[in-house]
C-alpha cells in the first residue's frame, strides 16, 4: 500500500519531460508494432535499416540548419522510401545498388555529424541521432509525432485486407484485380512513418528494435493476424512504459547516479519479451501434443 | 460460359499464344494439358485479365473479360507461406471472400457461415483452425480451393494442382473438382502437364503446344492425326494400359525444353528434327 501510494505520488506524473517521452515511445511504439506486422509477414525487415539510416542522415543534416531533427528523418525516409520503391523487385543487382547509395548517405551522415560536433562541441547530436532522446526531444514535435503515427494507423486499417493479400503472395492479389502497386505504395508511406518516428524515439540504430522486435514476439505466439497485431502493439506499450519508468529511476542507480539510456533499456526490454514469446509458443505446442489434440 | 477467340500473345517479342480458339460451357471439367512452355500460364493469366492479348478475345458470358471478376475463382499453383504466418485456415478462407474490399472485416455470421460452407464442401473443417503455415501440400490446396469457392464463382481457373501432390492426393482433388463442377453447374478449367490423372474425370480437353490449341473430347484431341496436326510434326498418341502416352513430344526428347530455353534457343526448334 505504501509503494503504491508512493507509485501515484511520485515526481514522476508531475514531470513535462516524462509526459513527452511517454508519448512520443508509445506512439511510435504502437505504429511501429502495427506496420512490423506486415514488414515481417512481407520479409522487409531490411528495408527498414535501410529507412532509418539513411533518415539518421536527414537528421544530422537539420541539426547543422537548427531543425527539428524529426523532420530531417522523415525526409530523408521518404527519399529512401521513394528510392526503394522506384527500384522496384525484379531489378537485377538491386542489392548491389541500395548497398553502395546506403553508404554515400552513411558516409553523408558522417560528415554531417562530425560538423555538428564542431558547432555545438559536445557529442550529444550523435548521441541524441543514433540512440535517441526521448527526455530531451523538442516538445514541440510530440503533437505531430502522434498525429502522423495515428494518421498512419487508419491508412493501415484502410488497406487492411489487401495489404494483408499482397503480403501473402503478389502474385495471387493482382489476380484478383488488388491494385497491388498501389497497395504497396501506401504500406511503404506507413513503413516510413513507423520507422522514423521510432528512430526519434529510440535513435536511428535501436529502431529497428521497436519496428522488428513486438511484431516478430506477436507473430510468433499468435495464430491470428488480428492477435498478432493486438499482442505485437500490447508488447511495443509495455517496453515503452517500463523502460521511461526504469530510466527515470535509473538516476538514482550505482555506479554514477547519472541514469541510463532509455533506448537501451527499452531495447532490452524488447529483447526479453521476444525470448518470452518464443519460450511461450513453444510451451504451447507442447501442451497441445500432451493434450493429444493434434491438428495437422 | 467462357470463349477464347483466337487469342494471340507476345510476350518479351516472343510470340507465345498464335491463335487459341476454345469454349467452356457450365457445368463442363475441362483439362487444359500442353508440354512446358507451351503457354498455359500466359493463357490463364489472359482469362484472368492479367495479359492484354494483342489478337482476339476473351469473353465470360459474353462479355469482355476484366481483371478481378468475381465470376472467376482463381487457384494458384502454390502458395508460399512462412510456417510462423498467423493466419488460420477458416482466416486464409475468408480472404477469398471479401479479401480484396478496403478497411477492417467486421466479423458476421453470414460471413462466417459462408466460410464455414466453402470449408466443408473440401472436407477441410478438421484443420480448419490449424496455422496454414503447418499444413500438408493436400490440405493447402484443398483451402485453396475453398478460398476460391467461397466466392460462389461460375468459372474455377486450377493452375497445375497436381504438382505437388503424391498420387493418393492428386486422386483425390480431381474427384473433389469433379464433383463440384456436377454438383454446383460450375465451369472448371484445370491445367496439367500430364492427363493421366484426369482422364476418367474430364469432359472436355483443350490441348496447347507451340501456342496454338487444340480442343474437344479426350478420344478427339488425343490421336496421332490431331496431335501431329498441332506439334507441325509427325508425334503418336498411344494407349497403354489406361494410360496415353504422346511419343515423340517434346516432353519425350532429351533435352527438356528449359535447357533448350536457357540456350537461347527458340520453343521446340532444339528437339525438332
Amino acid at each position: 500500500m505504501m509503494y503504491l501510494d508512493a507509485f501515484v505520488h511520485s515526481p514522476f506524473w508531475h514531470s513535462p519531460q516524462v509526459w513527452h517521452a511517454l508519448f512520443i515511445t508509445t506512439s511510435a511504439g504502437v505504429v511501429s508494432a502495427v506496420v512490423g506486422v506486415f514488414i515481417v509477414l512481407r520479409g522487409q525487415s531490411f528495408a527498414g535499416h535501410i529507412l532509418t539510416d539513411v533518415g539518421a542522415t536527414g537528421a544530422s543534416a537539420s541539426f547543422l540548419f537548427s531543425i527539428n531533427s524529426w523532420y530531417g528523418f522523415l525526409s530523408f525516409g521518404l527519399l529512401a522510401g521513394a528510392g526503394m520503391e522506384a527500384l522496384g523487385k525484379r531489378t537485377r543487382g538491386r542489392d548491389t545498388a541500395t548497398g553502395l547509395v546506403l553508404s554515400f548517405f552513411m558516409g553523408l551522415g558522417a560528415l554531417f555529424l562530425f560538423l555538428d560536433t564542431r558547432v555545438s562541441n559536445t557529442a550529444d547530436v550523435t548521441m541524441s541521432v543514433l540512440f535517441g532522446s526521448v527526455f530531451t526531444a523538442d516538445p514541440n514535435t510530440t503533437p505531430w509525432l502522434i498525429g502522423t503515427s495515428a494518421a498512419t494507423l487508419l491508412v493501415v486499417a484502410a488497406i487492411y485486407r489487401p495489404l494483408l493479400i499482397c503480403s501473402i503472395d503478389a502474385e495471387w492479389a493482382q489476380a484478383r484485380g488488388i491494385p497491388v502497386r498501389w497497395v504497396g505504395l501506401l504500406f511503404m508511406l506507413a513503413f516510413v512513418v513507423a520507422a522514423e518516428d521510432s528512430a526519434l524515439a529510440m535513435g536511428a540504430l535501436l529502431s529497428t528494435a521497436f519496428l522488428m522486435g513486438p511484431a516478430a514476439a506477436g507473430v510468433r505466439i499468435a495464430h491470428r493476424i488480428g492477435a498478432a497485431i493486438g499482442i505485437s502493439a500490447l508488447l511495443a506499450v509495455m517496453a515503452a512504459w517500463l523502460g521511461v519508468g526504469l530510466a527515470y529511476a535509473s538516476y538514482n542507480w550505482p555506479p554514477a547516479g547519472r541514469g541510463y539510456p532509455c533506448s537501451f533499456l527499452i531495447a532490452d526490454i524488447l529483447f526479453m519479451e521476444y525470448l518470452g514469446a518464443g519460450m511461450a509458443a513453444r510451451w504451447r505446442a507442447h501442451i497441445r501434443r500432451l493434450g493429444g489434440k493434434r491438428c495437422t | 460460359m467462357l470463349d477464347v477467340r483466337d487469342v494471340h500473345v507476345h510476350l518479351a517479342e516472343r510470340l507465345v499464344l498464335a491463335g487459341v480458339q476454345f469454349q467452356i460451357e457450365a457445368g463442363e471439367f475441362v483439362g487444359l494439358i500442353g508440354p512446358n512452355g507451351a503457354g498455359k500460364t500466359t493463357l490463364l493469366k489472359t482469362i484472368l485479365g492479367l495479359v492484354t492479348p494483342d489478337l482476339g478475345q476473351v469473353l465470360v458470358d459474353n462479355r469482355p473479360i476484366r481483371r478481378g471478376n468475381p465470376a472467376i475463382g482463381y487457384v494458384p499453383q502454390k502458395v508460399h507461406l512462412d510456417p510462423d504466418t498467423p493466419l488460420r485456415g477458416r482466416d486464409f478462407v475468408a480472404l477469398g471472400l471479401d479479401g480484396v474490399r478496403w478497411g477492417v472485416p467486421l466479423p458476421r455470421r453470414s460471413r462466417r457461415e459462408r466460410v464455414e460452407r466453402a470449408l466443408g464442401s473440401v472436407q477441410a473443417l478438421t484443420y480448419a483452425d490449424a496455422p496454414v503455415g503447418r499444413l500438408s501440400g493436400g490440405e493447402l490446396q484443398r483451402l485453396q480451393i475453398a478460398q476460391a469457392l467461397v466466392g460462389e464463382p461460375r468459372l474455377l481457373l486450377v493452375d497445375e494442382p497436381l504438382s505437388n501432390l503424391d498420387i493418393r492426393n492428386a486422386h483425390e482433388v480431381v474427384r473433389l473438382l469433379h464433383e463440384l463442377a456436377r454438383s454446383r453447374g460450375m465451369a472448371i478449367l484445370l491445367v496439367a502437364h500430364d492427363l493421366n490423372p484426369l482422364l476418367s474425370a474430364l469432359d472436355k480437353v483443350v490441348y496447347l503446344a507451340r501456342g496454338r490449341s487444340m480442343a474437344g473430347r479426350t478420344d478427339e484431341v488425343m490421336t496421332s492425326e490431331s496431335l501431329s496436326r498441332l506439334y507441325g510434326y509427325p508425334v503418336e498418341v498411344m494407349r497403354t494400359r489406361g494410360r496415353i502416352v504422346v511419343v515423340g513430344g517434346p516432353d519425350m526428347h532429351l533435352v527438356p525444353p528449359e535447357a533448350a530455353d536457357h540456350a537461347g534457343l527458340g520453343e521446340w526448334e532444339a528437339t525438332t528434327p
